[in-house]
């Protein structure tokens, strides 16, 4: 390493609204080096690094650059178009590209090659093909972006960003799309862009790959920055302990014997002692395409048993929404099998049933975005307490029966302690907790044999996370199966009786709860550890 | 990890009650106070006084029976024209072919009216035509809706070319085979028809007011308690306001898309009663012409909701009368003119007015800005480009 | 045979000219309604420059400008301001309507039409048949079409239209200026179909209440059974201009009724945007506004 900084950025804030994306972050970057800037989901690195390219002001801090032999500059809330010409640049992770124009056309896009008042297209292909052999990001300019792979696509985002100088380069989770070859194709590249005498930022969670690609790291947890090190004198249980933070180490405490869970004291029983082993859902073998790839869910199989909460840890973006989705019935499976239990207890095939019979046979669901899914916001509370239901409150004639969505709305409000308590506000007034709690009301008031929570308490405050905790096991206890699925490595082993790890695609790992840890979970998680279980 | 939480106020409901008469009344509003302003120009370029215009205008419509008459001729058919557009924008869905679809539904119930022998009671006859009127546009209505549900085909472009291939079509049969000769109208219809206004209240003699306006203003009530009374209506409403979360609670969305353009085209169908039950007894070319497109505007001002298309609907009518009583002094078209300015600021109100009060409101809550417009989620995280459904830009 | 092809190329060369300025917009993401309402508009111009100067030629820059205005209208509706694109499309076009009628009222005292204007060519169906090919437009109109090809996809600008109407997020993250790429994309969507309009009127020596019949939206239709291509939308065009040749010439054969021959531009549209004919997939982003 040089030892000169690159990129300088100290107590940055950011706030969108009421949320603190960035509560005092700050960054050191040093020329011709491969960082790594690493965290869970929310931690807040995306924002920084977004504030860093230019998208957006912040909101207190400084942003200082030095790019070209010149020394730092402050640059704190300049925009894009003046980052990319000092030669800062980043790579999204979603594209942004335009699919039906070649790759040569969107690599000029916005710095157009002319001959006369025309484009030089021969120019451009020329510049691409030069570029290609430069850096090995081996790609046709002839092509059709739609055309390409997703790892070519990635390619023509770097291409672009070092058409127009970039040096330094920022890739946001670069690797989320990448087979494992192409993995090692990024890495020869980036290795070469730092011989050239670029500098590299890369914001990711896999632990792996810091180990092998980066020369410094810098870890985030909830908006601030927790620590920087060198990558030679860290390992990956170091970084993922730095990562989780102090929660981990209450869940390590040593009380409970190791067994990681969070909370003494625990209503209905400890976990897995009770269980009945009575499948109440089964996914056999299931695999399910996404619009990125045709197994984001690569033959996955579990049980949820009666009276159990089988938890899916894992980082976001692994195939858990569109494993939840093929359960409910929102998004079509390849192939595989899905059942639940209806009331009798039988388990009834629904893989060909729609979104109403599941949810009629027993199965209820807490989606993870209650704001495009789990409510509909414009619609006032009573209304979205009957929503997936609005069937059984109908009388003759198809007419609503008001009378009981009221009462319906007037019960789950007291119960679930819903505020403010009126029914007739429209959810967009409520807070997130308590636009969670509807939705809770609403899936957890009704009869079910099996509930899917995902991420039941993201965006909700302390209180209404401990409320929503006490009903999930007040529901285990009367023997319903659920299975949650969260992010929040906390919440999974404070719930759960046992506990699996999605990544990829793929179960894992399937841990016993009492064997379940952040330490233990950690590299499974990040992909260090286990591969297709 | 615990995201940090977003915490909204609660709001009382005054407050309440207030934003949404701010966000439903205030885009209108400045419409029709550009539209006034818009038109005084006009009227000083003819070299009027506006004063004495709008106070002729008044006079040529509210002022006077015949004139009164005549306005609530003219609401009756955008009533049904209207109703027609809030529904379906209700569903997210836009139904251009109003136009057409009131032409079809005439078209059929003069020929029910013209096929039953005559002396057949109006209380059999009747029916029957408002049942071949709703056939006819519930038809036509239905071709975009199915293909919307079935092949994602825009129902805006099926519509507006639909249009034409129906307003081609009746015009074929018309002067083909149906008409009376030197005219473009069909045969006078032997049953069916509604007594003008004018026959229980002598004072809106002349007028071509008549029963259908009843029908009207319970065809409005009907559709409000469709849409907001029952469980179809919920889902409809659903599906226009997060297509994903009315999936999520289970009701198919293509269903509802074609279920509710065939509604649509039914509501414009029985519009055509007006005319061809309740003035001429016959079916004549271009009866309804402009009706259709000014339902959008009648459905835009009225917000989409069945009183405001009432009101709306009158509103355009006294316009449109109006616009005769003062040819004198100024061009009826400058009425025309107006027209389309009014559904122009009001369209362009709509998202000013929002935006507006939204900043009004701002630091309070919120997700942060979504790059692109595509990203969903507390955190932005989420890309939802995912979403099958194309939410349409402004309503 | 010649007659035949003369008389077509007549008739398509304001579909051309309002089809250009069609793919240009649309491909730029702002939806093309108001061909019909730019064409009208750019024929009373058309007209009232000619007579008031007694040069055609005036009438032709008078049309185009007529044309610039009433899109910078849309465009400061629908960019700027995002109101709905389909709903000021519609509005647009009433307003063509009521305004050219208001002022054909002020201007010649007339509630259907106005007193003959110099134009090109004889004029009316029967006249000499090669007086058509003297009229400039007829050459212009091909030019129109031809160059926006050319500028679709040879030109910095036609990148970025292209970009603008497919994924405007990309080209905002590049620095494209979207707004205003689109903005310049209406304005000429204006001019070219005005220029439409303004044909009709020079080439009848005469502007007539609504004298553009639906062409605008025939026009539309092209476009999307051209699917937004230049060449595919010229041979569209074509098609249906040598249709309606064909139904004149047929009349008095009364082969197929003419209204079904009117019906053809709208029933091919239909079918292609279901897809039999192999789908007619839209600009990504058309329709919609860009923060």
């Amino acid at each position: 390493m040089s030892g000169v900084a690159a990129v300088r950025m100290a107590g940055i804030v950011k706030r969108f609204g009421r949320i603190v994306a960035n509560g005092g972050a700050d960054l050191e970057v040093t020329t011709g080096e491969i960082h790594a800037l690493v965290g869970e989901n929310g931690a807040g690195k995306s924002t920084l690094m977004r504030v860093l390219s230019g998208m957006y002001p912040p909101d207190a801090g400084t942003a200082q650059v030095a790019t070209d032999g010149k020394p730092l500059r402050d640059v704190t809330g300049w925009n894009t178009r003046q980052a990319i010409e000092a030669g800062v640049a980043m790579v999204h992770q979603h594209f942004m590209l335009v699919p039906t124009l070649t790759v040569a056309e969107n690599l000029i896009l916005g710095r157009e090659l002319r001959r006369g008042l025309a484009l030089d297209l021969r120019a451009a292909e020329r510049e691409v093909r030069e570029l290609s052999e430069r850096t090995g990001l081996r790609v046709d300019p002839r092509r059709l972006v739609s055309d390409l792979s997703v790892g070519e696509a990635q390619r023509v985002e770097i291409l672009k960003t070092l058409y127009r100088g970039a040096k330094v380069l920022i890739l946001d989770e670069p690797t989320a799309v990448l087979s494992p070859p192409e993995v090692g194709e990024l890495w020869k590249v980036l290795r070469r862009l730092r011989d050239d005498g670029g500098t590299v930022i890369l914001i990711t969670h896999k632990l792996d790959e810091v180990i092998e690609i980066s020369e410094t790291i810098t870890v985030m947890r909830a908006g601030r920055t927790v620590g920087r090190m060198k990558t030679t004198e860290s390992t990956p249980r170091t970084i993922a302990r730095m990562m989780v933070g102090r929660d981990v180490s209450l869940a390590l405490d040593v009380k409970d014997g190791g067994r990681g869970m969070r909370d003494e004291g625990t209503s209905g029983g400890g976990p897995a002692v009770s269980s009945s082993l009575i499948p109440a859902l089964r996914v056999s073998n299931l695999t399910v395409p996404s619009a990125r790839k045709p197994n984001e869910v690569d033959g996955v199989s579990f049980t949820v048993a009666r009276g159990e909460i089988f938890g899916v840890a894992g980082v976001e973006g692994n195939g858990q929404t569109e494993l939840i989705e093929a359960i409910t019935g929102l998004r079509v499976a390849a192939s595989g099998m899905v059942s639940i239990a209806d009331s009798s207890g039988t388990l009834r095939d629904v893989t060909a049933r729609d979104v109403r019979a599941r949810a009629e046979t027993g199965l209820s669901h807490v989606p993870e975005d209650r704001h495009r899914r789990g409510l509909v916001l414009d619609y006032s509370v009573a209304d979205n307490l009957i929503l997936g239901q609005q069937h059984r409150f109908t009388g003759g004639a198809s007419v609503l029966d008001q009378a009981r969505i009221a009462s319906n709305a007037a019960s789950r409000i007291k119960t679930f302690d819903i505020r403010p308590p009126d029914e007739s506000l429209p959810s967009r007034a409520l807070s997130g907790g308590n636009q969670q709690k509807v939705v809770i009301a609403r899936e957890m008031g009704r009869p079910f044999t099996v509930l899917i929570a995902a991420q039941p308490t993201r965006g909700v405050d302390v209180g209404a996370i401990e409320f929503i905790h006490d009903q999930l096991r007040k529901a285990r206890a009367e023997g319903k199966a659920i299975l949650l699925v969260s992010a929040d490595l906390v919440e999974i082993l404070a719930l759960s009786d046992r506990v699996a790890v999605m990544y990829g695609g793929r179960i894992v790992v399937t841990l016993p709860g009492s064997d379940a840890s952040a330490e233990a979970l950690g590299p499974y998680m990040t992909g260090a550890q286990g591969t297709a279980a | 990890m615990t995201s940090p939480s977003v915490d909204r106020p609660g709001s009382d409901r005054a407050a309440r009650v207030r934003v949404a008469f701010e966000e439903s009344i205030l885009p209108p509003l400045v419409a029709l106070a550009i539209a006034a302003v818009v038109g005084d120009i006009l009227i000083i370029i003819f070299g009027q006084s506006p004063g004495e215009v709008y106070r002729q205008l008044l006079e040529g419509t509210w002022g006077n029976a015949y004139g009164f008459g005549q306005v609530i001729y003219k609401a009756t058919t955008l009533t049904f024209t209207g109703l027609a557009v809030a529904l379906g924008i209700r569903a997210g869905l836009f139904n251009i072919g109003a136009e057409s679809q009131l032409a079809s539904g005439g078209f059929l119930a003069a020929l029910v009216g013209l096929a039953m022998p005559s002396g057949t009671p109006a209380l059999l006859a009747v029916p029957v035509c408002l049942v071949a009127a709703a056939v006819g546009g519930g038809v036509v209505g239905a071709v975009p809706g199915e293909l919307k549900a079935r092949f994602g085909a825009s129902e805006v472009i099926v519509t507006i070319m639909l249009n034409f291939v129906v307003l081609a079509l009746l015009n074929y049969i018309v002067a083909a085979h149906i008409h009376v000769s030197e005219t473009l109208h069909t045969p006078e219809i032997r049953a069916g028809a509604l007594p003008r206004l004018a026959a229980a209240f002598p004072v809106f003699s002349g007028s071509a007011a008549n029963t259908t306006f009843l029908l009207a203003l319970a065809t409005a009530a009907v559709v409000w308690w469709y849409l907001f009374r029952t469980r179809p209506g919920y889902e409809l409403r659903a599906v226009g306001l997060q297509p994903d979360a009315a999936e999520y609670g289970g009701v198919r969305v293509g269903g509802v898309w074609a279920k509710t353009m065939v509604l649509s085209g039914v509501l414009a169908g029985v519009g055509g009663l007006n005319y061809v039950l309740g003035y001429k007894h016959y079916y004549e070319e271009g009866f309804g012409t402009g009706s259709g497109f000014l339902g959008i505007a009648v459905a835009l001002v009225g917000r989409n909701h069945p009183v405001g298309v009432v009101i709306a609907a009158l509103l355009f009518a006294t316009l449109s009368q109006g616009g005769l009583a003062v040819n004198a002094l100024v061009p009826k078209q400058m009425v025309d003119v107006l027209t389309a300015v009014v559904i122009i600021a009001v369209a362009t109100a709509v998202p000013e007015v929002r935006r507006a009060l939204a900043a009004a409101r701002s630091g309070v809550g919120g997700n942060p800005p979504k790059a692109g417009r595509r990203e969903s989620g507390i955190d932005g995280s989420r890309d939802s480009s995912d979403s099958r459904f194309p939410i349409p830009d402004s309503r | 045979m010649i007659a035949f092809l003369i008389q077509t190329l007549r008739i398509v060369t304001p579909y051309l000219f309002a089809a250009a300025g069609g793919i240009i917009s649309e491909r730029a993401g702002i939806i093309a309604l108001t061909l019909e309402g730019f064409m009208l508009t750019g024929a009373f111009c058309a007209a009232l420059g000619s007579y008031y100067t007694g040069s055609p030629w005036v009438g032709i820059l008078a049309g185009a400008a007529g044309g610039v205005l009433a899109a910078l209208l849309h465009a400061l509706a629908t960019i700027r301001y995002r109101a709905d694109q389909v709903v000021v499309g519609i509005a647009m076009n009433l307003l063509a309507v009521g305004v050219t009628r208001f002022f054909l009222r002020l201007a010649f005292d007339s509630s259907s039409n106005s007193p003959r204007i110099p134009g090109f060519g004889g004029g009316g169906v029967g006249s000499g048949v090669f007086s058509s090919l003297a009229n400039p437009l007829v050459w212009f109109g091909i030019l129109c079409m031809v160059g926006v090809g050319w500028t679709l996809y040879r030109t910095p600008f036609g990148l970025r239209v292209r970009a603008a109407g497919e994924k405007p997020e990309a080209a905002l993250s590049v620095g494209v200026p979207v707004r205003r790429v689109r903005w310049l994309a209406v304005g000429l969507s204006g001019a070219s179909a005005a220029l439409g309009g303004a044909y009709l009127a020079l080439d009848q020596h005469q502007f007539t209440d609504g004298m553009t019949a639906g062409r605008g939206f025939i026009a539309l239709a092209a476009v999307i059974f051209g699917k937004w291509d230049p060449k595919r939308v010229t041979i569209a065009c074509l098609l249906f201009a040598a249709a309606e040749t064909m139904q004149i010439r047929l009349q008095s054969l009364q082969l197929v009724p003419s209204q079904f021959v009117e019906m053809i531009p709208y029933v091919l549209t239909i079918v292609a945007l279901a897809g039999v004919v192999g789908r007619a997939v839209q600009p990504a982003a058309l329709g919609k506004a860009v923060d």
